[in-house]
């Protein structure tokens, strides 16, 4: 479809109406700040005995030092302050708090795809394995698998590891779920007709799993795999918040909120949106070189 | 219990064990045919894992404060069934039951109302899938400023998390009833409501009560997650992490089976629900 535009009519085809939905949102939010600030800003800022026009009310709504909704342009300039003002390798800029949650995540989205690759591989070749072991696995997904975050944080400490390994099991918690599920489904994508042929040539099983059975689960597998890195994230700065760590994402939002630091807050949620962005961007990315090396779409 | 380990017997008693567990669930599973044969399979290796945790936990003597037997669980979720039940009400009672219906009916009833507007999908929908790449939960401290520590700021939360799936799970079921079945509509000079309530929306539920399960999930994790933040003295959020603080590992774990259960029965009653209104769905009637 998209192939067969040009390059403008693609920009007012699909990126005309993404930028006008963003443009409401901020124009939403400026008004939001406006609305949700104004109380606190008759009361601490402006001079109520004196009088003020609206005009220096939108202005102290804008300017807080604390507002319940910090304008857009005040979270850009934290933000962009906390990059360039202070050095990487300090709490005060978030790059380091991006590296800390970032190489738990990955590592945990790391360990919980080997998991699931494994799992679903077993479960394919293994009626008892299927039958025993792939209900739990699904009804492991309706549990609320953060809730054991502070449970593995405790035992994994008493047992003296500490850092990134404890958050990273606990993103492999949540990662490892989608991968399974999605690769025993793809893992049996192929049809009667394909593993019969394979059988007929006398394909060992490891020949028809590594021959037909994986490339045909491939288009299963990665969108697991974006599901995956962003629940795995989400686990990865859930499980910074029972430690009362003092790096990372979650934990910026934890201290945020503690000292009531609003702007602090928002920039570490917009940071963590686009570290959870730049990471399925990633999976995206080599999803899409994969299937064109293998003469897919 | 100590001795047990010590005696000479029990490293092989363990084997043997073991292996009439793993035989047994081995020839539950070969049976063939009836329906019931999956779930009996499952719940006897649940009934198996279970037992093998109790007997290693007492026999190997590990810390409660590492896992707990199942029996201290059991134990503990009955001394503290009132304390359990207080936190049930407020976090799936309130929080998560009300956020859900929220986030789910505000997206179904936004993905009708721009079903109709091209452009506006077209903007909104990758906003939308996009949302699903961004943490959700982060925006719960935000959410106790603005609606205080009570069940309100966790509903928001969870409202915020649901919505946006339902929205595009429901925009994509609309557009499943296929081109042929709109035609005939059409020439039956079926007005637009018409099609929509007999034909799109039920060629539309399997993918509703996929959001619908899905969102059972996310809302009641964004519900407790978002008590780590700040909440009142009840909810199973807060017993999970000032009962982890405390080292009272038994009800942390009995807080933790509560959400399980609830989880899981939540879903289950919603693929029962599916099983009914859409029974004609190939999805559902081979499954």
């Amino acid at each position: 479809m998209a192939t067969t535009r040009s390059l403008p009519q693609r920009l007012v085809h699909d990126w005309l109406p993404v930028a006008v939905v963003l443009l409401a949102v901020l124009i939403a939010w400026y008004v939001a700040a406006w609305g949700l600030n104004a109380q606190g800003a008759i009361e601490r800022v402006l001079d109520e005995e004196a009088g003020y026009t609206q005009m220096e009310l939108f202005e102290a709504t804008m300017t807080m030092e604390r507002p319940l909704m910090p304008a857009p342009h005040q979270v850009a300039m934290d933000f962009y302050e906390s990059l360039t003002e202070w050095p990487i390798d300090s709490p005060r800029n978030l790059i380091y708090h991006v590296i800390v949650t970032g190489q738990s995540t990955l590592l945990g989205f790391a360990m919980g795809t080997a998991l699931g690759l494994v799992l679903s591989v077993l479960i394919v070749h293994s009626r008892t394995l299927d039958k025993a072991l792939l209900p739990w696995i699904v009804a492991s997904q309706t549990v609320p698998v953060l809730a054991i975050a502070p449970i593995v944080l405790v035992i994994l400490g008493s047992l003296g590891f500490a850092g990134t390994a404890p958050k990273a099991v606990i993103a492999m918690y949540l990662c490892f779920f989608p991968v399974t599920v999605a690769m025993v489904q793809g893992l049996r994508s192929p049809q009667k007709i394909e593993t019969e042929m394979m059988h007929t040539y006398a394909a060992s099983r490891w020949q028809s799993l590594w021959l037909l059975r994986l490339p045909a689960a491939l288009p299963f597998l990665f969108p697991a795999l974006r599901v995956g890195v962003a629940a795995g994230l989400v686990g990865a700065m859930v499980a910074e918040l029972p430690t009362g760590a003092q790096a990372g994402l979650g934990a910026r939002l934890l201290t945020g909120s503690y000292y009531g630091q609003t702007t602090q807050i928002w920039s570490a949620l917009v940071m963590s949106a686009l570290l959870g962005l730049a990471l399925t961007g990633i999976v995206a990315g080599v999803e899409r070189l994969v299937l064109r090396s293998r003469g897919g779409v | 219990m100590t001795e047990s380990v010590t005696s000479m017997w029990f490293w092989p008693g363990m084997l043997l064990l073991a292996l009439v567990a793993g035989y047994s669930v081995y020839r539950m599973a070969a049976v063939q045919g009836a329906r019931w044969v999956g779930m009996a399979t499952a719940a006897l290796f649940g009934v198996w894992v279970v037992l093998f945790w109790e007997i290693l936990v007492r026999a190997l003597d590990v810390p409660r404060v590492l896992l707990p037997a199942p029996s201290l669980v059991m134990g503990s979720m009955v001394d503290h069934a009132p304390k359990l039940w207080g936190d049930f009400v407020q976090t799936v009672g309130k929080a998560v039951v009300i956020g859900w219906a929220l986030g789910c009916g505000s997206g179904f009833l936004v993905a009708v109302a721009i079903d109709r507007m091209p452009f506006l999908q077209r903007g909104l929908l990758p906003v939308a899938s996009l949302t699903s790449a961004i943490p959700l939960v982060g925006v719960a401290p935000i959410a106790v400023m603005w609606f205080g520590f009570e069940w309100p700021s966790k509903a928001a939360v969870v409202v915020l998390m649901t919505f946006f799936p339902m929205l595009v799970s429901t925009l994509a079921g609309l557009k499943a009833a296929g081109k042929l079945e709109r035609e005939l509509m059409y020439s039956y000079a079926a007005s637009y409501t018409r099609t929509l309530l007999a034909l799109r929306l039920p060629a539309a539920l399997p993918f509703i009560f996929g959001a619908l399960k899905v969102n059972a999930t996310l809302a009641l994790i964004g519900a407790i997650v978002a008590e780590f933040f700040g909440s009142p003295t009840s909810g199973l959020g807060f017993r999970i992490s000032t009962e982890a603080a405390r080292m009272n590992m038994p009800l942390v774990w009995g807080a933790i089976v509560v959400a399980a259960v609830t989880g899981s029965l939540a879903y289950a009653l919603l693929v029962q629900l599916e099983r009914r209104a859409a029974f004609w769905h190939p999805s559902v009637r081979e499954g």
